[in-house]
């Protein structure tokens, strides 16, 4: 009886060490490794600071053909929406009783476009695009929205680079923020 | 034994049953509107009812069973005016449910890209980052870790908004919540099979549907309770629900619980994905929109008598509901019949779970008078689940997410029953 105590407080132990999680060694031993290429191929996560970009670069004035082509039918020939979300205007009004959530007008970071059309649109064909139509459409719609000039080429150093109109107007969670 | 069978070989009685079955088709055929009436006592006392009179339908006849044909109205609830259904949600008819499982297939739906049709064979988890070893798991090698089960809602956080027009029914208001017994593996576990590095804060959860959905989620709660889901309700997940394999975390609000999951990304900060950002933050009538808000508070609602429903005559009727809370256990439900003069407190059926329905009711009588009846919640924490003129004074018609308000449902003299905020 004394014996199995000391021995659960062992294993007791033991696990809490793997707990604190920097310890090198496999609890069951199950799954296997991922390699560098399988993770490269899978992990489309982009930043905030663009970090994860790839490579390559697009023009506002190709990402305008690709829009027309690819986006267009949804959120309106100059983005003003339709079977999908306005993407265009909307600045000055997020403080009012009628606030307009535009990529222009309330999303922080300009990578998440990126990151966000890269990985869910055109609705119906995803992850179809090339990252050249990514950063070009990217730049269309930031140009749309009077953040990039009509002339812009945009990549990884360039799109991080640019500050969002509502970048700063985040915080935390203040609930419970009714008090009885 | 013998004697308590009715014999079909009395022939007194057999020849009587017969009797009785073609003159009801005989006076069906000729007075419609009786027939309907006559058909309608056929199978009632003193007569016996015709489901008796011969077997039913073999065993096996339905290799996965589904509810009577009686039952074809319960179903879920989606708007047929939506713009697209591809992102879009359908909602839990809550006031047709007992106690505190949903059914699976009355499950709610909110889904960003549609349901994938995924061949788990051909699914797998990455899970890579800030750790020790990358793993790569097929469904096959994560039911291998010990498992577990526990009981948890499930709720949008969009469920409802704060501004009119609001629905008719409960499941039009707050449908958007359902509650299941889940089965995985502990996310700590797993991610103790990968070691977590130094710096390692949020775990970004990826989904593998067509909206690649994607949700950063602290570190904390994915060591405290987080599951990975493969089983609901006893079976496999349901397509709509992630099959096959979904993250589930208890409290949060709903798009936190990836479905589909094929990628878990420990990293030193939020990815601030579209969907953490552009969506599922809350905007303020300054203008500052609080981000990272995952808890659902405490909240409750009466499903019987509820809006759409009629209260037959005056007299005795239970007043039933459901209440759950993010932060742990329901620790007191009241229930007021008064327009919120005064409160009582309601029965709590067990079991009582942390982040789990908990069923309540309340016997009343009712006079027949015109009466607004509603309920309000108290958590462990002492929550008290607030009035909508609370919420909106706070928060602004603007803030669209975590509405938790009592709602109230007017009876009128009639006994209909409907929403008192509408």
């Amino acid at each position: 009886m004394r014996w199995r105590e000391i021995c659960g407080v062992a294993i007791a132990i033991a696990v809490c060490g793997f707990a604190s999680g920097t310890q090198a060694q496999t609890t069951y031993g199950i799954g296997r490794p991922a390699t560098t290429a399988e993770i490269a191929g899978w992990n489309i996560d982009i930043g905030r600071d663009g970090s994860n970009l790839p490579k390559g670069s697009g023009s506002v004035s190709h990402g305008r053909e690709v829009f027309a082509e690819q986006c267009a039918s949804c959120h309106g020939d100059k983005g003003e929406g339709g079977l999908g979300d306005r993407l265009v205007g909307g600045q000055g009004t997020i403080g009012t009783p009628k606030p307009i959530r535009t990529v222009g007008s309330y999303w922080p970071y300009a990578p998440t476009l990126f990151d966000y059309i890269r990985r869910a649109m055109p609705q119906n064909a995803p992850q179809s695009l090339s990252d050249e139509d990514v950063y070009a459409v990217s730049a269309y719609v930031l140009n749309l929205n009077g953040l990039v000039g009509a002339d812009a080429t945009l990549d990884a150093k360039s799109l991080a680079a640019i500050k969002m109109p509502n970048r700063d107007k985040f915080v935390g969670d203040a609930r419970p923020d009714v008090k009885k | 034994m013998s004697s308590t069978i009715r014999s079909d070989d009395d022939p007194v009685t057999a020849t009587r049953r017969r009797f009785l079955t073609a003159g009801t088709a005989a006076l069906g055929g000729a007075v419609v509107g009786a027939g309907a009436a006559a058909a309608e006592t056929d199978n009632l006392p003193p007569n016996v009812p015709e489901w008796m009179k011969a077997p039913g339908e073999p065993t096996g006849g339905q290799l996965y069973g589904t509810p009577s044909p009686f039952e074809k109205g319960v179903v879920r609830n989606i708007s047929t005016t939506l713009k697209q259904y591809i992102s879009a949600s359908s909602r839990s008819p809550l006031q047709d449910l007992d106690g505190i499982i949903t059914p699976n297939g009355l499950f709610y739906e909110r889904h960003h890209g549609g349901v994938p049709a995924i061949d788990p064979a051909q699914h797998r988890l990455m899970l890579h980052g800030l750790v020790e070893r990358p793993l790569i798991f097929t469904i096959e090698d994560l039911r291998r870790f010990p498992s577990e089960s526990r009981i948890h809602f499930l709720e949008c956080s969009g469920n409802p908004g704060y501004s009119k027009p609001y629905g008719k029914t409960a499941s039009d208001l707050v449908g958007l919540v359902s509650c299941a017994e889940w089965t995985g593996v502990s996310l700590k576990l797993v991610l103790q099979e990968a070691g977590l590095k130094p710096g390692a804060k949020w775990v970004v959860a990826e989904g593998a549907d067509a909206a690649a959905l994607t949700r950063s989620i602290p570190i904390e709660k994915c060591l405290e309770d987080a599951i990975l889901v493969y089983s609901q309700n006893g079976e496999r997940l349901r397509p709509q629900q992630g099959y096959p394999l979904r993250l589930f975390l208890p409290g949060f609000e709903g798009n936190m619980s990836v479905k589909w999951l094929r990628r878990l990304h420990v990293t030193a900060e939020p990815v601030y994905s579209r969907e953490e950002t552009s969506k599922y933050t809350d905007l303020l009538p300054d203008g500052t929109a609080r981000e990272f808000s995952f808890y659902m508070e405490a909240k409750s609602i009466i499903t019987r008598p509820s809006g759409g429903q009629r209260l037959s005559a005056p007299g005795f009727h239970e007043i039933t509901g459901i209440a759950w809370s993010g932060h742990g256990k329901i620790a007191r439900v009241e229930v007021s019949v008064d327009d919120g003069r005064s409160w009582q407190d309601a029965r709590l059926q067990e079991p009582v779970l942390t982040r789990a329905f908990t069923r309540f009711r309340l016997p009343w009588q009712w006079d027949g008078k015109p009466a607004m009846i509603q309920s309000r919640a108290i958590d462990e924490t002492g929550y008290v689940q607030p009035t909508l003129a609370e919420l909106l004074a706070v928060r602004g018609e603007n803030y669209f997410y975590h509405n938790n308000a009592i709602w109230p449902w007017r009876i009128d003299d009639n006994g209909e029953v409907t929403n008192a905020l509408a």
